[in-house]
């Protein structure tokens, strides 16, 4: 019993780190149409930059939540900056060119970060400096440290604020405009070039915060953690219901449990066949089952299937 | 090879057969040239060029002639060479011959291929290339793992100990007397895989202009018109899916059995990007092109490898970059800057010139 909650709540920080993820993947779907590949490189991005800060700082004697604060802003910046490059160098050029050539620039981009990043921070595993207290609470026989509350609170308030601005402000007004027809939206007088860009930086904001708090909760960074983590995200975002964006929230949620659970007992339900190293394979059974029954996900509405 | 297939394809039989009589000579003397003026090494390199030729035609199916992503290829790969590696080494007991060995690993391949593609081909093709890259993970995570509890693929440590290729009591593992030439290993090797790949340039080319062929270039342009006129699109995607697959498979076996050992670790996803850099790179759709990116794509990394070390040291004083990375970090450069300056690569296919001229001839009437 206590194990089953502890999987429970394991499952539901790694979720929420997926949903975080899944909410950039979904963004960029629901306006361009096109799955962002270089996605989960802008995580590790994220993540690297953050540890680079911290490390300068942590000597420097400011107080512990000031430098988490300061790598947070400075690696959001990064990213944002990072997502508008991307989109500008390997997307806008392409929007009218044929679907596999956005794909192939996409897969190229991330081919390139991910180089740089190891040609930068090296090949190896980087220890992600804890800042916070390591205090962990019992939750009715479960264990919750304090940075994994912390994560699912800041993923819940981030994931209230998105839904916020896209429904009531002038900016996600705009960004759902572009969303249901472009055309119609230039006419409107919105500044379609813009919302792109703005959508592209906002996801980016929100991967180098899930980077941070993926490598906080593990405690490690790799320059390859990237594209595992954007491939389960975007399980999590089609399980959820692809360019819904409540939809990538629940995704990554279930997701999460799903993995942790299925690690879980995999072992006893396979009669020790296969082990918990297995877990990178729920994933992608849960994306091929969820496209094989139900493309359009669980709570998407508009049926995927597209020329 | 690339003249002689120009010329084939425009049917200008008399210089055709005099370049494809040289052709044929340089290619068959090309492993003792480059034996005797750069050393064995390069015709090893040779070899593993034709393995990847092999797969970039595979993949040019998939990717250039039906326009579908496919960023798992190497995994079809992995199955044909672990499929070899299992059924012909010590590791499960079993000693298949070669003829039989070869032939279930690429229909093996194929029916992964099947079972991946059927669930994602009906929807648009971005699906189809994040479950192929997923795919081209899972694999290997299978192949790290299904050592224990009952060892089956022996984990990390790889397969080793494969048996050569063997027809009948003639071994290609070993080296031979011929006509008074010396026939090292290395070259036989050659010989088979450039059997194969012409196999695989010849089934490609008489694809292009077949019915089938041409339904994928439809798909690949338009997929709601090409419905319209009646292509079944899904099952000619599926079939353009199923036949790279197969390619993989049968390159995979034969990567097997010339290196005598598999492990997980040579089906990574950079392997799948470098074939799909060839494809890119040389021209999406086109042989000759992708022959050329394969080449090339094999050639200059070698190069990179004896020349980037020095030349860094040269400039620098020291080595700043790995070439491996280096070599990653320009294949994804390369993939960005073709599709956005010469999406059709440094050898544009016929087919698109001729789609444009076609275009002009309806415009007259």
């Amino acid at each position: 019993m206590d194990t089953l909650l502890q999987q429970i709540v394991n499952g539901f920080v790694q979720g929420s780190v997926y949903a975080m993820v899944a909410l950039g993947y979904t963004m960029v779907y629901g306006i361009l149409g096109l799955i962002n590949f270089a996605h989960g490189e802008v995580v590790m991005v994220g993540a690297m930059v953050a540890m680079s800060v911290i490390q300068l700082l942590i000597g420097s004697g400011l107080p512990p939540l000031l430098i988490l604060l300061i790598s947070l802003i400075i690696s959001i910046v990064v990213c944002m900056t990072l997502g508008y490059g991307i989109e500008r160098i390997a997307y806008r050029p392409l929007r009218n060119a044929p679907r596999l050539a956005p794909l192939i620039t996409a897969i190229g981009v991330s081919i390139v970060l991910q180089n740089l990043a190891m040609m930068f921070w090296g090949r190896e595993y980087h220890a992600f400096p804890s800042l916070l207290p390591n205090n962990s609470h019992m939750l009715s026989g479960a264990i919750i440290t304090e940075v994994q509350l912390l994560i699912v609170f800041v993923a819940l308030g981030m994931m209230g604020g998105l839904l916020l601005l896209m429904h009531r402000t002038r900016l996600g007004r705009a960004m759902r405009a572009v969303a249901e027809n472009p055309s119609a939206a230039v006419l409107m007088g919105v500044n379609i070039n813009g919302v792109i860009a703005i959508t592209f930086m906002l996801g980016s904001a929100l991967a180098a915060v899930a980077g941070i708090m993926v490598s906080a909760n593990y405690g490690i960074v790799h320059y390859y953690m990237g594209s595992i983590l954007g491939l389960k995200a975007f399980t999590a975002a089609v399980l959820g219901g692809i360019g819904n964006m409540r939809g990538a929230m629940v995704g990554g949620l279930l997701l999460g449990l799903i993995e942790s659970l299925g690690a879980g007992y995999i072992g006893d339900l396979s009669g020790g066949f296969f082990g918990s190293h297995y877990q990178d394979v729920f994933a992608f059974f849960v994306l091929i089952s969820v496209l094989i029954f139900r493309p359009s996900g669980l709570l998407g509405e508009r049926v995927a299937e597209r020329a | 090879m690339r003249n002689v297939l120009k010329h084939l394809s425009s049917k200008d039989r008399r210089g055709a057969w005099i370049a494809f009589v040289v052709l044929a000579i340089v290619l068959l003397a090309l492993p003792f040239f480059t034996d005797a003026l750069f050393g064995r090494g390069w015709v090893r390199i040779m070899d593993f060029a034709l393995l990847y030729i092999m797969l970039a035609l595979g993949l040019n199916i998939v990717v250039g002639y039906a326009g579908l992503l496919d960023l798992g290829y190497i995994a079809f790969f992995a199955v044909g060479a672990y499929c070899y590696a299992l059924l012909g080494s010590p590791q499960l007991g079993l000693h298949l011959p070669f003829w039989v060995v070869l032939p279930l690993g690429a229909l093996l391949a194929c029916i992964f291929g099947v079972l991946l593609g059927a669930p994602t081909l009906r929807l648009r093709g971005d699906y189809l290339a994040i479950v192929t890259l997923g795919f081209g993970e899972i694999i290997r995570i299978f192949l790290n793992n299904l050592n224990a509890p009952i060892n089956i693929t022996n984990g990390p440590q790889g397969i080793s100990m494969i048996d050569p290729i063997r027809f009948g009591e003639f071994s290609l593992g070993n080296t031979h007397e011929l006509f008074g030439l010396t026939f090292p290993s290395v070259h036989l090797h050659y010989y088979l895989f450039l059997l194969f790949t012409l196999l695989v340039i010849f089934i490609s080319l008489r694809l292009e202009d077949s019915r089938i062929g041409r339904a994928w270039m439809a798909i690949r342009e338009d997929e709601v018109a090409a419905e319209a006129m009646g292509i079944n699109t899904r099952n000619i995607k599926l079939l353009a899916f199923a036949m790279g697959a197969t390619f993989g498979g049968l390159a995979g076996g034969l990567f097997a059995g010339f290196q005598g050992f598999v492990s997980p670790e040579s089906f990574s996803l950079t392997e799948s990007i470098t074939v799909l850099c060839m494809v890119v790179l040389g021209g999406m759709g086109n042989i000759n092109g992708v022959l050329l990116g394969g080449i090339l794509l094999v050639v200059l990394p070698e190069a990179l490898r004896h020349g980037s070390g020095p030349a860094q040291q040269l400039l620098f004083g020291k080595t700043l970059i790995d070439p491996e990375s280096l070599r990653m970090l320009l294949f994804g450069l390369a993939l960005i800057t073709v599709m956005l300056w010469r999406p059709s690569g440094l050898w544009p296919s016929n087919q698109r010139r001729r789609e444009l001229v076609a275009e002009n001839d309806t415009a007259q009437l």
